[in-house]
């Protein structure tokens, strides 16, 4: 895959940049798990782009397939985050990392 | 085509984008900017070649993930990230030690890829590509969704199934026994004719008194 001078090595950068930015986001947030969650989408961005980008590359159709079972996945989990997200917050009060730490005994 | 010029204002736009969901001090700025990056990613797919799925992630995450997330965040209130600096700055400097680390790592092996690879399609995979070139890979993609992959299609149908049954039943217990209106057979069997039924004569012009 060749677009004018933008190789599949751009586009692997791009999405290994795009993981670290949700890798930071899951480390350095300690406000609310709505701004995790929304590091783990990044995360899950990066791996449909590197699917995506393997399978133009590779011409196998596979990755395109697999990176649509990604997105369901996501979806899923999203929605069922969320909910646990309104469940805790209705409990508690709060969605702040730190006051999260109930199961800790 | 410069198809190339292409590539780098969407790549700054979805870093830039990135860095803005993970240091917004409001996390509605955060919901807007990931659907920025959604938008940017989705610019990125349709680059490739893979129309299709771009326009795919327009629809489910900018169109339902996206406002999913808004919807949360307006509905638990924003003013509660009062104090969002608390804690922030003491682990960033290992989170970006980390996400050196993790970035150096996968950026060695896409910058090595090309050594390793096997290269260009081989001609097994000459058919798919060639539709991948002309209808960004639609018909190939259908092809094998319904037939080689046709169970975890399913399986796929089946896990959106849990999940949505999984969320209305996690926010509908926690409201309590009042707040969700229920069918009770007991009190549906024993309801009585009396109860429920009024036989009346009304006079012609005046109807009910209610």
């Amino acid at each position: 895959m060749t677009i004018g001078s933008v190789g599949l090595t751009h586009f692997l950068i791009l999405a290994a940049a795009l993981f670290t930015l949700g890798v930071v986001g899951v480390f350095i947030n300690r406000k609310s798990v709505i701004v995790i969650l929304m590091s783990v989408e990044l995360m899950l961005l990066a791996v449909n782009l590197n699917f995506v980008a393997f399978s133009v590359a590779l011409g196998q159709i596979a990755g395109q397939v697999f990176s649509m079972m990604a997105l369901t996945v996501a979806a899923a989990e999203t929605a069922v985050g969320l909910a646990i997200l309104v469940v805790t917050f209705r409990a508690q009060g709060s969605i702040a990392v730190d006051d999260l730490g109930t199961l800790k005994g | 085509m410069p198809a190339d010029l292409f590539f780098y204002p969407l790549a700054l736009g979805l870093l830039g984008a990135g860095t803005l969901v993970i240091a917004a001090r409001n996390p509605v700025y955060a919901v807007l900017a990931l659907i920025v990056c959604f938008l940017n990613g989705a610019g990125l797919l349709i680059l490739m070649g893979a129309e299709f799925l771009g326009f795919m992630l327009l629809i489910v995450y900018v169109g339902a993930v996206a406002v999913l997330f808004l919807f949360v965040v307006m509905m638990l209130g924003v003013d509660e990230q009062r104090d969002v600096r608390r804690g922030f700055l003491k682990p960033v400097g290992f989170a970006l030690a980390m996400g050196g680390l993790l970035f150096a790592q996968m950026g060695a092996v896409a910058w090595l890829w090309p050594t390793v690879s096997p290269g260009g399609p081989s001609d097994a995979r000459a058919e798919t590509a060639a539709s991948l070139a002309q209808d960004g890979g639609l018909q190939a993609l259908g092809r094998t969704l319904y037939t080689d992959y046709a169970l975890p299609f399913q399986m796929g149908g089946l896990i959106l199934l849990v999940a949505m049954i999984g969320a209305v039943i996690l926010t509908l217990h926690a409201r309590g026994k009042t707040a969700a209106r229920r069918q009770d057979p007991r009190d549906q069997v024993r309801v009585r004719r009396e109860d429920v039924v009024q036989l009346c004569s009304p006079p012609s012009g005046q109807g009910i008194a209610p």
